[in-house]
């Protein structure tokens, strides 16, 4: 069975490392600060011991106050798994560091989330729409699109 | 002086680069030779999520059929356990083994589709062994059709089982399918493993290291061709995959060969598993009284299973109400598009073809 690592003892192992970044824990569920998001992909990513080499997917959802991006991440090795999750607030075009630097298979998955959800991603180097063409008006996944 | 050559970039697809949907690809050649690829997705781009969260729970199944089209029981089967897992609905033990029937029977008639289109990009044969494997799949679309009356959009599974069980029909045609099948394969695989044409031009083409394969979250046969062991039926047993014994065939080098091979391994496996399904089912009933409105409990619920191109997996957002607050959908076929550039750049023409074809997409399943 892949375990799903506890996320209170994830956020504490985290928050010795990089001090006040995981805010809140839930289950399997860990918070982070946006602003850190990079560096605690890059201590999960190469922590022998939690060795998360593989992103499953990343997936936003938009709560209308704030949208939610969402990080599945594995570890193939180790056979276990864990859900990073970050806030942004604000609804004109929110931003957050793209971890396609630490994890290749970030790239179309970025793409698909800033050309559906509107969260567009810093640092990747091509962020252009994927499933709809470029001068589609709005993004088809928030809440407040109106067809 | 040496002759210079001007890159050209050409336009392949969107009409169909290789039989697998409404697809293009941007290709920078200079000469034969293959410099920068570009994928364009999107021609068939039904916005599935966004239609999940304006139908009931029971009425995503019928979108799910749409997704990865030649692999409909799968794709339910990813669905009906994320709404399960929502919900926390128990399956029946009879449903657990008829679905994991249709599934691998799903897995066969996925693999015999992706390794006939890639014998029919070699061109070798000129149609003939896409035929042969069409005729083995049309008897698994035969015995769908006794299940549920449908034979590509079959919606057969729902949450909390499956719609109905299975007629003694069924039963015949699928021990007369499990008798044959094997032979079957054996004769596929004499056709082409030994062929020089297919070795020649399958064999150290296009080869997919692991670290990339790993780092590029890709999944599935694509992923174990690399010799990456790693199967969410073995890794992560869902149903009735730890009561069943069957082997992961990883490759060795993933190239295009180890791609089909793993395939074609993959169906004897498939077989076994039906076999034993077979001995094992109980009696009893096939669906728990779910409500047809449900309402799960407000949420959040991400279920995977190992359809034939990969994780397919469903991130369900649930606010208590009768449809979902959020449905994502991870798509194997279109996360396996972040390594195709890494794949084809260096290779010719006529190899890019074929490498396409070997990792298996639909685009059903990847514009969603």
């Amino acid at each position: 069975m892949t375990l799903e690592l506890d996320g209170a003892e994830l956020a504490r192992r985290i928050n010795e490392a990089l001090p006040g970044a995981a805010t809140e824990w839930n289950g399997a569920y860990v918070w982070v600060e946006p602003e850190s998001l990079l560096d605690v992909a890059r201590f999960l990513k190469d922590t022998p011991d939690l060795d998360f080499s593989t992103l499953r997917g990343i997936t936003a959802v938009d709560y209308v106050e704030h949208f939610e991006i969402i990080y599945h991440l594995l570890s193939m090795r180790r056979n276990h798994s864990v859900v990073l999750k970050t806030r942004r607030f604000g609804r004109e075009e929110p931003t957050i560091d793209s971890v396609i630097g630490i994890w290749k298979g970030a790239d179309l998955q970025e793409r698909e989330v800033w050309d559906l959800m509107g969260v567009r991603f810093e640092g990747h180097p091509n962020m252009k729409r994927v499933l709809l063409w470029e001068g589609f008006p709005g993004h088809p996944l928030r809440k407040d699109f109106i067809r | 002086m040496p002759i210079q050559t001007e890159p050209v970039t050409i336009n392949l697809g969107p009409q169909h680069p290789s039989t697998h949907g409404v697809f293009r690809l941007r290709v920078t050649f200079d000469g034969e030779l293959v410099l920068d690829v570009e994928p364009i997705f999107g021609y068939l781009h039904r916005g599935t999520e966004k239609l999940a969260e304006e139908r009931t729970y029971v009425q995503i199944v019928t979108l799910t059929d749409r997704l990865d089209y030649v692999a409909s029981m799968t794709n339910n089967q990813a669905y009906t356990r994320a709404v399960e897992k929502l919900s926390c609905i128990d399956v029946p033990e009879r449903a657990q083994y008829l679905r994991g029937i249709t599934a691998e029977l799903q897995r066969i008639a996925s693999h015999l589709i992706s390794t006939g289109f890639l014998l029919q990009e070699m061109g070798t044969f000129g149609g003939t062994p896409l035929m042969y494997c069409f005729r083995e799949r049309e008897r698994i679309l035969d015995m769908f059709e006794m299940l549920c009356g449908a034979r590509i959009t079959v919606s057969y599974m729902r949450p909390g089982g499956v719609t109905q069980d299975a007629p003694p029909e069924f039963w015949e045609a699928l021990a007369v399918f499990t008798r044959d099948m094997p032979g079957y394969i054996d004769d596929l695989e004499g056709l082409i493993s030994d062929n020089e044409v297919v070795l020649a031009r399958t064999r150290d083409v296009g080869i997919l290291s692991d670290e990339l394969a790993v780092a590029g979250s890709v999944t599935g046969p694509m992923l174990r061709a690399s010799g990456v062991q790693w199967d969410l039926r073995k890794a992560d047993p869902y149903e009735i995959y730890d009561r069943v014994e069957f082997d992961v065939p990883i490759g060795a080098t993933g190239d295009t060969f180890d791609r089909y091979i793993v395939r074609v391994q993959e169906m004897r496996e498939s077989v076994r598993i039906i076999e034993q399904c077979v001995e094992q089912i109980p009696g009893g009933p096939v669906r728990s009284d779910a409500p047809f409105f449900m309402r799960p409990p407000a949420g959040d619920a991400y279920a995977a299973v190992e359809a034939p191109k990969g994780e397919l997996g469903f991130y369900l957002v649930s606010d208590g109400g009768i449809s979902p607050y959020r449905c994502k959908i991870r798509s194997p076929s279109f996360i396996n598009m972040n390594v195709l550039k890494d794949m084809l750049v260096g290779w010719k023409m006529g190899d890019l073809i074929i490498i396409f074809g070997s990792t298996d997409i639909v685009m059903g399943e990847v514009d969603r």
